[in-house]
């Protein structure tokens, strides 16, 4: 991490800018009109779209880089909080003094939703594990989906071996459980979010590929691929402009729901032991530390509740919004198996 | 019949195979023995030790193929795991040097007496209300329902446990907030809180998948021609769709019954219950490879057990599978 600052901003707003164009450059054909149409009267879908924007924007605040110092730079998201200082203890939300029965300390500034054991800010820590969650859903999409998408394309098209040795591999790797085949991937590799990225992304791919070949197969047995052969296009003409463009949809679908089920896991992760290093903040490890503090005396509730409300309204937008999609792209439901 | 099976099971050699080869490279290769021992002796062991308990294990011998004069070529890990695996013979553990084969046959009973009752509650619960929920659709109380289900299958597990243990057994202390122990009656208020948790946790999911699959079979031609004939919404719900829809749900069904035996990591942990989950959350903790190896390895052979209890559920309602 030692580009200059303008060049990590930069890089942040092109991947953001690019991701936007590739929605819009991909919404141009009818099929994907029809389904904006059918998404602008869903209002459940809208809703969940509008609350992911905004989880959205916080992870992009917490990604943007601006000096503070020499040697230091703090994101936007820091600057916004800078003043609120660091407590030594846990304090109730708003309170005016530390959280102890028999000494309570007079605090150095007021805290929305109270501070945690190391006397940290609730609330700052709770946004930018936002950060955390988008970055492992973001890089664990980025192993999954290409590799999903091209063997369950390779195999569904060219059949025979191709399809014998892709579905080897993925139905040898869907029997391991995929709790365990996670804990164990990080178990060998090492904690870290990379570590975390690539275990998922081994896990998640299968269930992608099985169905972008089901729908492969389906498709090149259409008349407009046939249509496309006897014009004697070639296989990689084919598959790029013809059932690449197909299946898209079902990337889609699959990616905003996959995007819920690694938020879900990588908590689950952090319980077990095999989440994010220590230090990076994750709704995992706060819900994870929060086990010990409901048990108090009384209770510190307010590190479990931040935590876990901001990861199931998250969740429960993902996945809200990517049964949107799904009806949107098949209005009478003939694709069942999608999420499974 | 017999032919059909036979060609599912030697259908599975390949597979068992393929499992065998990536626990060896996750826990051998990518994770080296000595790198293992290291974490387990911790950083000021002396190297004697370390290749002492190396070679109690059988971890300092070659990996694929042993090349040293005088030994033949198959003394290498490599073959020692696949035979071990393939015989059974589980070994002892790293952290402790217990006998694997004796731990996980204690921690069955304490999972299964978890998994069983909640897995029965849960699937009947869960049948009930999709059935309800096809019976109003397209009304408000559906969606609401909907909705619900997917807000319950949105919040992680450990929140149900850490909220749920709260609630019930420390504010209200009606029940024991940890523990277990196994003594006839009165292990059942050891089991109540965690199996309502267990049927709580999953429940959302398996309703709204059950809803999908009747609202499938409501749409196909033998409804409309009952409904056409004047059979009531009730008993074409109740008696034809549900038959139907049985056949998807229990081949689903059947597939995860084999993993009831290994429970669920986070809620044993949780409530201290010394089942097959807990024990492997223990192996991570202790970095003991040997154990989560080898629940990775079983994991994998309960999930072609159910895979083959589905083929035999297909055969047995669908005749057309056996013969293709």
């Amino acid at each position: 991490m030692n580009f200059p600052l303008w060049i990590q901003n930069l890089a942040i707003f092109l991947l953001a800018a690019s991701m936007g164009s590739a929605f819009w450059f991909v919404a141009r054909s009818p099929r994907w009109q029809r389904a904006t149409r059918r998404f602008r009267n869903d209002k459940v879908g809208l809703l969940s779209a509008c609350v992911i924007s905004v989880y959205l924007f916080i992870g992009l605040l917490d990604s943007v880089q601006i000096p503070a110092g020499p040697h230091r730079d703090r994101t936007a998201l820091d600057w916004m909080f800078h003043g609120i200082k660091r407590e030594r203890t846990y304090s109730a939300p708003l309170a005016s003094t530390s959280y102890s029965a028999t000494r309570p300390q007079p605090l150095e500034g007021r805290h929305v939703l109270g501070t945690d054991v190391l006397g940290k800010d609730v609330l700052l820590q709770t946004l930018k594990a936002c950060r955390t969650a988008l970055i492992i859903g973001g890089l664990t999409s980025m192993i999954y989906i290409p590799l999903g998408t091209l063997f369950g394309v390779l195999a569904g098209y060219y059949r025979r071996w191709v399809d014998d040795v892709i579905q080897y591999i993925y139905s040898t790797l869907a029997t391991i459980p995929s709790i365990l085949l996670l804990i164990a991937i990080i178990m060998a590799l090492g904690k870290g979010l990379p570590q975390i990225s690539i275990a998922l992304g081994v896990t998640a791919w299968v269930g992608l590929c099985r169905l972008i070949r089901g729908e492969t197969m389906r498709q090149s047995q259409r008349a407009y691929v046939e249509a496309a052969r006897a014009l004697g296009q070639s296989h990689r003409q084919i598959i790029c402009r013809h059932i690449l463009p197909n299946v898209m949809h079902l990337v889609i679908i699959n990616f905003i729901l996959g995007f819920s089920g690694f938020v879900m896991t990588e908590s689950i992760l952090s319980y077990l032991g095999v989440g994010v290093p220590v230090g990076t903040p994750s709704w995992g490890q706060m819900i994870d530390s929060a086990r010990m503090e409901l048990a108090r005396e009384p209770a510190v509730w307010w590190n479990l509740g931040a935590s876990a409300c901001a990861l199931f309204f998250l969740v429960l937008a993902l996945n809200l919004l990517g049964d949107a999609l799904r009806r949107a792209f098949d209005p009478r439901g003939s694709s069942v198996s999608v999420s499974r | 019949m017999a032919s059909y099976l036979i060609r599912r099971i030697l259908y599975m050699v390949p597979i068992i195979f393929g499992v065998m080869v990536i626990t060896f490279v996750l826990f051998f290769v990518v994770q080296s023995p000595t790198a293992m021992a290291k974490r387990i002796l911790g950083p000021k062991a002396k190297p004697e030790a370390i290749q002492n308990w190396l070679h109690n294990r059988g971890y300092d011998k070659p990996r694929f193929i042993n090349t040293q004069p005088g030994a033949t070529w198959w003394d290498s890990q490599f073959v020692h795991q696949m035979k071990a695996l393939a015989t059974f013979d589980l070994g002892y553990s790293d952290a402790t040097g217990e006998s694997i084969a004796r731990m996980f046959r204690q921690g069955a009973i304490p999972s299964l007496l978890i998994t069983v009752p909640s897995f029965i509650f849960g699937f009947l619960i869960s049948l009930s209300a999709a059935l309800f929920f096809v019976f109003v659709r397209d009304s408000r109380t559906d969606l609401f329902g909907v909705i619900l289900c997917v807000a319950m299958m949105s919040i992680p597990i450990q929140v149900y446990v850490i909220f749920g243990q709260w609630l019930i057994a420390v504010k209200t202390s009606y029940l024991p907030a940890f523990g277990f122990y196994l003594s006839g009656a009165s292990t059942i208020k050891f089991l109540v809180l965690p199996v309502i948790l267990y049927t709580l946790a999953d429940l959302g999911g398996e309703v709204r998948l059950y809803r999908t699959i009747f609202l499938e079979e409501i749409h196909q031609e033998y409804v409309k021609t009952a409904q056409a004939k004047g059979v009531s919404p009730a008993r074409v719900l109740f008696v034809h769709v549900l038959k139907n829809g049985m056949i998807s749900i229990i081949t689903l069904v059947v597939a995860s019954l084999p993993f009831l035996i290994i429970g669920s990591l986070v809620l044993e942990n949780f409530f201290g219950i010394p089942g097959l989950g807990n024990l492997t959350v223990n192996a991570i903790r202790t970095s003991d490879f040997a154990v989560v190896r080898t629940t990775v390895y079983l994991g994998s052979l309960l999930y072609l057990v159910g895979l083959l209890l589905t083929d035999i559920c297909y055969a047995a309602v669908d005749p057309r599978i056996r013969f293709q």
